[in-house]
């Protein structure tokens, strides 16, 4: 499937890509409106970890043994036949916060917009490509097929 | 009295119903100009630290940033200028010698902008470069005087050893920028980029770092005062070796590479205690002479078995044309000339702006003596110095350059703005800096590519003026000054530069 590489090397900490996350998963994705107008904006979904001047940003890794998939009581964590993708059904999702607590990456959070749902990573389903990849302005993120 | 605050040179303008306080820019700038105010989820500016680098407005998601001028001025002074009471009052309170970085940037005459190119009309037709072949090749290196071929039943084969040359795919090479004074990311790019396009960049100063051996058919490696990173491998390891004497910004003058910026990798490469200052002294201490000079230059080729090139880098100043005469006696294989608009890492304002000569004379001088002297052929000239467009490019060679040396344009391409402040480390494009955090905002990913852009237009760019000038190669236009006429230029400056007044046939 393809996936979101993550290199290092040239990941600025800038954060756009918190941005764009936020922006693409609110109501308008429209930037000024998101942040202006929207209560509570909705959560980013990918994370710039930093340490020292080392950063890269983290989003869910959509693990081929996904662990929130066997975590989820409802069936609301579900792996999409045609991409490969790990998501949410909102409408399943009754906010247990099991996949929060087994997901080795910290990558699902709660979402702040709406009540008692996970909210990870979806690979900006409808995008060619991830809005966090495109945006990145040293190409620090790559969406590419993974060979495992 | 009261004291003065150095004047402040840039305005920060937010526009405030755009920015979200996403703090890209509070992150991202490397002198902190922008501050973000968590109680008041508000970023404001500190416009005194603001050097105009323009990374903050690259970044901005909303474009809710713009950087202004200080319009805040002085009485306008054609003499007593903003920048020279700034200079005056920074000086009044420090003490100290004004520093900046990048060439020269007073509004002394552009010669490029002076010079017209010729095309054909009628008589003699010009050629299109989409459908006819155009040769930019170049090579750089000595020449024989004359040819000697063998015929064998109708083969013909060369009988005259020629010595090593520099093939080019084209006459475009990047210019000496150290180790030390830019990143190894931006070394990276533009040593990936030559590999790829056919052409060469030159280390400059600070040795070759172990990562870019690999590139070796495509690096001058530079011998400069200061000897730095030079051991029996460093010589062998590129495809020709330049000596540098001097440099276009700041002729006459050594470096100083601060001990901050001698890092573990730089202490390895350079081959100097970690921390310590890399001082390269204003002369190499073993050349006082052409003949000293022509010493170094066989115990070069000696080291390497004659079998690489040697040239010699100096600055253009006031005697460079009997300089380059004796550098070609010495036995050098390039002359490359940097002029008084050369970028540098650091040089102290007055020398950058005071010293040298434009590129433009010394080039056409040091051609139009070395081929009165009959010797032109055993040097290759090389132009450096502030090239900014093919236009400038070609008309240096028309002037008599076999290539020519580029460095600024290779870092615009990289993101440089211009902003002069490279001796400070604190470059926020990744490019003038050793710090980490800094240093991984180039990706040589992206570099390698931006550059082979800017190579590429220019040449197709250069085929297609040589295409108009009816010229199907660039060895026909070396030199070749009848398709060069100046424009408001006046008569003596015409005859330096060895070309005809617009207006002027043939």
């Amino acid at each position: 499937m393809k996936r979101i590489r993550i290199d290092e090397k040239y990941c600025m900490g800038c954060r756009l890509c918190e941005v764009h996350c936020i922006v693409q998963h609110s109501k308008t994705k429209n930037i000024l409106k998101t942040y202006m107008e929207e209560y509570p904006k909705p959560a980013t979904r990918i994370l710039v970890e930093e340490k020292g001047y080392v950063t890269f940003a983290l989003q869910c890794r959509h693990c081929e043994d996904a662990p929130c998939l066997d975590a989820c009581m409802t069936g609301a964590m579900y792996r999409d036949k045609k991409t490969g993708a790990v998501l949410c059904n909102e409408d399943k999702c009754v906010g247990c916060w099991m996949c929060i607590m087994t997901c080795p990456f910290g990558v699902i959070s709660r979402s702040p917009d709406k009540k008692s749902i996970a909210s990870k990573c979806d690979l900006c389903m409808g995008e060619d490509v991830p809005v966090c990849v495109k945006n990145c302005p040293n190409e620090a993120l790559k969406y590419e097929d993974s060979k495992d | 009295m009261a004291k003065r605050p150095i004047p402040t040179e840039f305005i920060v303008e937010r526009d405030k119903d755009k920015c979200i306080a996403c703090q890209v820019c509070v992150r991202m700038c490397s002198n902190d100009v922008h501050i973000y105010d968590a109680d008041t989820n508000i970023v404001t500016n500190d416009n005194s630290k603001c050097v105009g680098c323009h990374f903050c407005e690259t970044l901005c998601p909303t474009d809710a940033i713009t950087i202004k001028k200080n319009e805040s001025s002085f009485k306008p002074n054609a003499n007593w200028s903003a920048s020279v009471i700034s200079d005056i009052t920074k000086q009044a309170e420090t003490g100290g010698v004004i520093l900046t970085g990048m060439g020269c940037d007073k509004p002394y005459t552009i010669y490029w902008d002076h010079i017209l190119l010729n095309a054909s009309q009628v008589t003699n037709p010009s050629i299109d470069p989409l459908r006819e072949p155009m040769e930019l090749r170049r090579y750089i290196g000595r020449k024989p005087d004359k040819i000697e071929l063998n015929y064998n039943k109708g083969k013909i084969k060369l009988k005259t050893k020629l010595e090593k040359q520099l093939k080019l795919a084209v006459p475009i090479m990047f210019s000496a920028m150290s180790y030390g004074s830019i990143s190894l990311n931006t070394c990276a790019s533009l040593a990936k980029a030559s590999h790829e396009l056919g052409i060469f960049y030159n280390t400059g100063e600070g040795g070759l770092h172990k990562s870019l051996y690999k590139y070796g058919k495509n690096t001058i490696i530079q011998i400069a005062s200061g000897r730095f990173g030079v051991h029996p491998d460093y010589l062998k390891a590129g495809a020709a070796i330049e000596i540098k004497i001097g440099q276009g910004a700041k002729p006459g003058i050594g470096g100083h590479l601060p001990g901050e910026k001698v890092s573990e990798e730089i202490s390895e490469t350079r081959m100097i205690p970690e921390g310590t200052d890399a001082i390269s002294p204003a002369p190499h201490h073993d050349i006082y002479s052409i003949e000293d000079l022509r010493q170094l230059i066989y115990a070069l080729k000696e080291a390497t078995d004659y079998e690489k090139p040697v040239g010699v880098k100096i600055a253009a100043v006031h005697n460079v044309v009997p300089i380059a005469s004796g550098i070609a006696r010495a036995g050098a294989d390039y002359i490359a000339i940097d002029g008084m608009r050369g970028g540098t890492g650091a040089a102290p304002k007055v020398i950058r702006d005071n010293v040298g000569i434009p590129i433009e004379f010394a080039i056409a001088a040091v051609d139009a003596r070395l081929r009165e002297e009959g010797i032109r052929t055993n040097v290759s000239l090389i132009a450096a110095g502030g090239f900014r467009s093919s236009g400038d490019i070609i008309k240096a060679i028309a002037l008599g350059a076999d290539a020519v040396y580029v460095a600024t344009s290779a870092l615009i391409a990289l993101g440089c703005s211009q902003c002069q402040k490279c001796y400070t480390g604190k470059c926020n494009w990744g490019i003038a800096t050793q710090d980490p955090y800094l240093t991984k905002r180039l990706n040589p990913e992206i570099g390698v590519q931006r550059l082979k852009n800017l190579i590429r237009a220019w040449s197709l760019e250069i085929k297609d003026m040589l295409g108009g000038m009816g010229i199907n190669s660039i060895d026909s236009l070396c030199g070749n000054r009848t398709h060069l006429r100046g424009i408001g230029l006046l008569d003596r400056e015409l005859e330096i530069l060895g070309i005809k007044s617009a207006g002027e046939p043939q």
